[in-house]
């Protein structure tokens, strides 16, 4: 019998892990190293985290990557989950929407389970900005020009980031450098504390000159910033602007992954559940001023979920840029340095390699879950080229009970 | 010391191609403190590995005083040594081994690369190889160096082949290996594996013996293997290792010069010498056996064996690749389609092993179809074997069943592209295929003979187009032996000689070009030899003293032995051909043919598992008056075969004499320490006798003068 009525499943996030980010650039710790190698490593090291889990239970490898060319082109999830050593009967697609692209691996696979359609799934991504620059190979179409369908600053992201300076003029230059700063303070606490040890994937990373080496520490954090050196930097993006290679994300290059269950197979399992779905929603706004997505974004998954910003104890934003995030925490009415945002700094500080970086802020909200019982809902949230915005709203399973 | 190697490096070598060893210092991931890896790698892909010339333990050596200061200083808690990706070390350079000119030279190299890795062992923190890729002779030897070795499972050859080529793993490898693995498994590793033709190990095999510590898959192997060592800096992880007793030293040498003798007859010094250190290594501390080591490589580098040994392993490693006088590879044609002419046994091999290579349809005929259906079926069956032993899957086999058929008509050939004909042994049988063939087939396809012994120009003869046939001299059994003889008859062009050449090569076999004349090279040179082995037993020799004249060679097998594999009527056919073509030179023996006429198909009986002459064979057999020694026997059969290669050369059967060589070798299995046999000849100084010239300059194959 065909079945025709059938029960939404509890999605949960099982476990995450990352490599090392790296800085972009032939002087990279990843310069020579291959962007598949990249998220195979990650996949590789969740299956070995969780011996728990058959091999040939996952049902399903998506991979994000915005520049799908070369080796991260090639049906990327399919031939990672290949190389990784998963048996040949699990399948893989790539996906992407540049820079929510592992956000949209977990919640389009969540979507599968929930729906039973999957058990156990990886999502992921991965962008190695080095070998695959922003805007390689693309190919606007005419009509965006001829057309005025958008404002051509809409495409290169530092122009919309200053774009969303002159909407809201009370986002000052020094209200970016001061979250800036913090974010790299916050990021080093955080690594001084160990709290990095358990979802970074050691990455053997070889260069023809220099030869191997294992990198295990991220390559992009600059401790010690202060805001008098983020206000000497140059405004690459208009002159006299506001955005700095200081007060943004780098160029970068990493992989991240992650487990996905359904709950009840979690258990059957014994697979930990460090996180429980509870919606999440993507909105289109306009691509001159793509930073502002977070705020549509947000606004609709906290409807779906029945829940209002006052619910949520622990927020993951993605940090393209501090004008961005400080635009989100302006129009929540969250003050720039609550320390209930990204508690272990953010993108400025350990980077952003685009299609990536969803699934480190999932893994990172899950550790904050972890650290803080009383909190029952966080949120991850991210801006996305082309103007949108994506937020995902999750459960924390260690909720004592006692408090929201 | 390093300046010395530098300055030898120069002086010696300045080609080499220089294997550098960067050092990276970073931070173990679970915080056990910084790490120091050394990476080998010469620059280049891996279809040039590592090796180690004096330059390269130069480079290692100054990797090693990076690592030791930072050491001392307490700044690092351990050192690895890995390859670049798919290669160790393949050790070390063998160009660099040629030209090495005096004693001094090569018991400095021989010091320099103990020199340099000793230091891996001596550091005060533990060191680690990483064994990522291929690894052999001294690449092994750096890992054995190190405190522990982890080694990856995707290792496609791991292998000592010093006694292959007439040298001993001789910077450490005599002396550590025993130890780490037991003299038993050393002695198959060093002695055994180096004699069976250089047989390798693969990864799970080199840990299954004790090689390495620990293995690791290759999706993650240098993260994992990091990760394993910081857990044996830091204690979590112990590793213990046997040790091995004096019995079990004394028996496994004594296996060890058994292997030995039964490969190369006490006539290549290499095995003997590696034998001798090891079974030092019972007592013997560790400086001792470098340094017995030293001794043997600096007296085995200055060998004639070994200068052959190189020369045969580049013949058989290059020369083979490169077919030498060949047509421009861009004038063959395609072949999509292959008729088999019979359906006999050698015809079916030859079907068997064109689908396999070619994975093109192959058609055999015979005159009725039993024969047809036999032909078909055995190639069938034998794919059924391959499938069974894992070497095929269901689809690869069903796919090749399908491209096999026979065909009572020679029809079948119509859209063929080469055809090859296994038909009897007669050159009105084999005009008369052809003609037949010739009248279905297309004016451009291949028309190939795999006769042994009949004129490929006489058989084209009579052909509308004469200059599509080649001979295809296939040596039995055609699956195993490597060398293919592609003969060019007189009216053959560089089409079809270019189409032979490409098809030989995706038939995975080594091909040399060789002159429509009588036996081709192999069969005409063993024929020759032969023929004055049987000669001296027709002339009164006793059979024993004859067989066993020419084992201070170190052949194979010895002649009656050989006599046997071929077949006794066989040898008697190519030598009563041969005695057509050169009557003066090659003897047709009377009692050989009586052999054949009483259907014996041996001269020993094997019922006790040693040779036993057959007593019916002494009774058959009329020998004459005049008996030869042993040694009067040799330097006949020896100066024979000087005469009968400088008239191949003169009548320029083959190139050069490099060709004779690669053919022995390949087609004959004489051994590396001959080098094929010319080095042997002018070694012995017979080329001179008979000749009045060596057939290689000196130095091209033995010592420099």
């Amino acid at each position: 019998m065909p079945q025709t009525q059938r029960a939404v499943r509890q999605v949960v996030f099982v476990d995450g892990v990352r490599t090392p980010f790296g800085k972009a650039g032939p002087k990279g710790v990843y310069a020579e190293t291959r962007a598949d190698d990249l998220v195979i490593r990650c996949i590789r090291e969740l299956l070995h985290r969780n011996p728990q889990l058959p091999a040939d239970r996952v049902d399903d490898v998506a991979i994000a990557a915005t520049t799908q060319i070369g080796d991260q082109g090639l049906t990327l999830g399919r031939v990672a989950a290949l190389l990784a050593g998963l048996p040949k009967t699990v399948p893989g697609y790539s996906i992407d929407r540049m820079c929510a692209g592992a956000m949209t691996a977990v919640t389009t696979t969540a979507g599968g389970i929930a729906f039973g359609a999957y058990d156990v799934v990886v999502a992921g991504g991965v962008e190695h900005m080095g070998r695959h620059p922003m805007g390689e190979g693309v190919d606007p179409n005419p009509r965006i020009v001829a057309e005025k369908l958008v404002d051509p600053s809409a495409l290169v992201m530092g122009s919309t980031a200053e774009n969303l300076h002159d909407r809201y003029p009370e986002l000052t230059k020094e209200r970016c450098d001061a979250f800036a700063a913090a974010s790299q303070e916050k990021y080093a606490k955080a690594l001084a504390a160990g709290k990095f040890q358990d979802v970074l994937v050691p990455m053997a990373a070889r260069h023809a000159e220099k030869g191997y080496a294992v990198v295990t520490a991220d390559e992009p954090p600059r401790p010690g910033t202060t805001v008098e050196d983020l206000a000497a930097l140059k405004t690459p993006f208009r002159v006299r602007g506001r955005v700095t290679a200081g007060n943004a994300a780098g160029l970068n290059d990493g992989a991240t992954a992650c487990l996905l269950a359904a709950e009840d197979v979690a258990e059957e399992l014994g697979l930990p559940v460090r996180m429980r779905l509870v919606s999440y929603a993507y909105v289109g706004v306009e691509p001159e001023v793509m930073g502002i997505g977070p705020v549509p974004a947000t606004e609709k998954a906290l409807a779906k979920a029945g829940l209002t910003i006052d619910d949520i104890g622990l927020f993951e934003l993605n940090e393209a840029f501090a004008v961005q995030v400080v635009a989100f925490l302006d129009h929540f009415g969250i003050a720039d340095d609550d320390e209930r945002v990204n508690p272990y700094g953010g993108a400025i500080a350990i980077g952003h390699p685009l299609a990536s970086s969803g699934v480190r802020l999932m893994t990172q909200l899950a550790q904050h879950f972890e650290e803080h019982p009383e909190v029952r809902y966080g949120l991850t949230s991210m801006c996305v080229g082309i103007g949108m915005g994506g937020t995902v709203i999750w459960e924390n399973p260690h909720w004592s009970g006692e408090s929201k | 010391m390093t300046q010395d190697l530098t300055a030898l490096a120069t002086e010696l070598f300045p080609d080499e191609v220089v294997t550098k060893a960067p050092v990276q210092f970073f931070d173990l991931p679970g915080h056990s403190g910084k790490f120091a890896l050394i990476t080998l790698d010469n620059g280049f892909d891996h279809t040039k590995p590592n090796t180690f010339g004096p330059g390269g333990l130069v480079q290692l050596g100054a990797a090693i005083d990076a690592v030791e200061a930072a050491a001392e200083n307490g700044e690092i808690v351990g050192v690895g040594v890995t390859g670049k990706p798919f290669i160790f070390a393949v050790g070390a350079d063998l160009k660099g081994v040629e030209v090495v000119k005096n004693r001094e030279q090569a018991l400095a190299i021989a010091q320099a690369g103990h020199d340099t890795f000793k230091r891996l062992s001596a550091l005060p923190v533990p060191s680690f190889a990483f064994v990522n890729g291929a690894a052999m002779g001294g690449g092994v030897e750096v890992a054995l160096a190190c405190t522990y070795r982890t080694i990856s499972s995707g290792v496609p050859a791991l292998a000592f082949p010093e006694c292959f080529l007439g040298l001993v793993p001789g910077w450490g490898g005599c002396t550590l290996l025993p130890k780490l693995i037991g003299p038993d498994a050393a002695v198959t590793v060093i002695i055994e594996n180096a004699l069976s033709q250089n047989r390798m190990l693969k990864g799970p095999k080199a840990f299954e013996l004790g090689i390495a510590d620990v293995m690791f898959e290759p999706v993650a192997f240098l993260e994992e293997s990091i990760a394993w060592a910081e857990q044996v800096i830091n204690g979590s992880v112990s590793v213990q290792r046997k040790e091995f007793g004096a019995e079990e030293y004394a028996a496994a040498v004594a296996r060890g010069r058994q292997v030995a003798d039964s490969k190369v007859h006490g006539a290549a010094p290499a095995p003997y010498r590696a034998l001798d250190i090891i079974e030092k290594m019972a007592t013997a501390s560790d400086d001792e056996g470098f340094a017995l080591e030293d001794a043997a490589l600096a007296d085995l580098i200055m060998t004639d064996e070994l200068r052959a040994g190189l020369y045969a392993f580049n013949l058989t490693q290059k020369r083979a690749k490169k077919p030498f006088g060949a047509p421009d590879k861009a004038l063959a044609r395609p072949v999509t389609k292959v008729g088999v002419v019979g359906a006999g046994l050698m015809a079916s091999q030859f079907a068997l092993l064109f689908v396999q290579r070619l994975q093109v349809p192959v058609v055999l005929t015979d005159i009725d179809q039993e024969r047809v259906d036999k032909g078909v079926g055995y190639v069938h069956e034998q794919i059924g074997l391959l499938q069974l032993k894992g070497r095929l899957n269901q689809d690869q086999a069903n796919r090749l069943k399908a491209l096999v058929s026979g065909s009572l008509t020679k029809a079948a050939f119509a859209d063929a592209d080469l055809v090859i004909e296994a038909v009897f042994e007669e050159m009105s049988v084999k005009q008369q295929v052809f003609a037949e063939v010739e009248a279905v087939v297309r004016e451009d396809c291949v028309l190939a003979t795999n006769t042994s012994s009949l004129s490929i120009t006489e058989m084209a003869a009579k052909l509308q187009h004469p200059e599509r046939v080649v001979g295809f001299h296939f040596f039995n059994p055609v699956a195993v032996l490597p060398l293919l003889e592609i003969v060019r008859a007189e009216k053959t062009d560089e089409a079809s000689l270019a189409t032979a050449f490409a098809v030989g090569k995706t038939l995975k076999k080594s091909c040399v070009l060789v002159k429509d004349a009588p036996a081709f090279v192999v069969n005409r040179l063993l024929t020759r030899f032969l023929g004055e082995v049987t000669a001296a037993v027709d002339e009164g020799t006793p059979i024993e003293v004859a067989d066993k004249a020419l084992e201070p060679l170190g052949l194979p097998m010895s002649p009656f032995v050989l006599l046997e594999l071929v077949g006794p009527a066989i040898a008697l056919h190519v030598a009563e051909t041969l005695n057509a073509a050169f009557p003066d030179r090659f003897h047709v023996s009377p009692n050989l043919a009586k052999l054949v006429a009483a259907g014996k198909k041996a001269i020993y009986k094997w019922d006790t598992g040693v040779p036993v002459i057959d007593p019916e064979i002494v009774e058959l057999f009329e020998p004459g008056t005049s008996p030869s020694t042993q040694e009067q026997l040799r330097d006949r059969a020896l100066k024979a075969m000087a005469q009968e290669i400088d008239l191949m050369l003169s009548e320029g059967v083959v190139g050069e004499a490099q060709d004779i060589d690669l053919c022995m070798l390949l087609g004959a299995g004489w051994p590396f320490h001959l080098g094929g046999i010319t080095p042997y000849l002018d070694r012995a100084g017979v080329s001179q006798t008979v000749t009045g010239h060596r057939f290689l300059a000196p130095g091209v194959a033995s010592l420099p003068e």
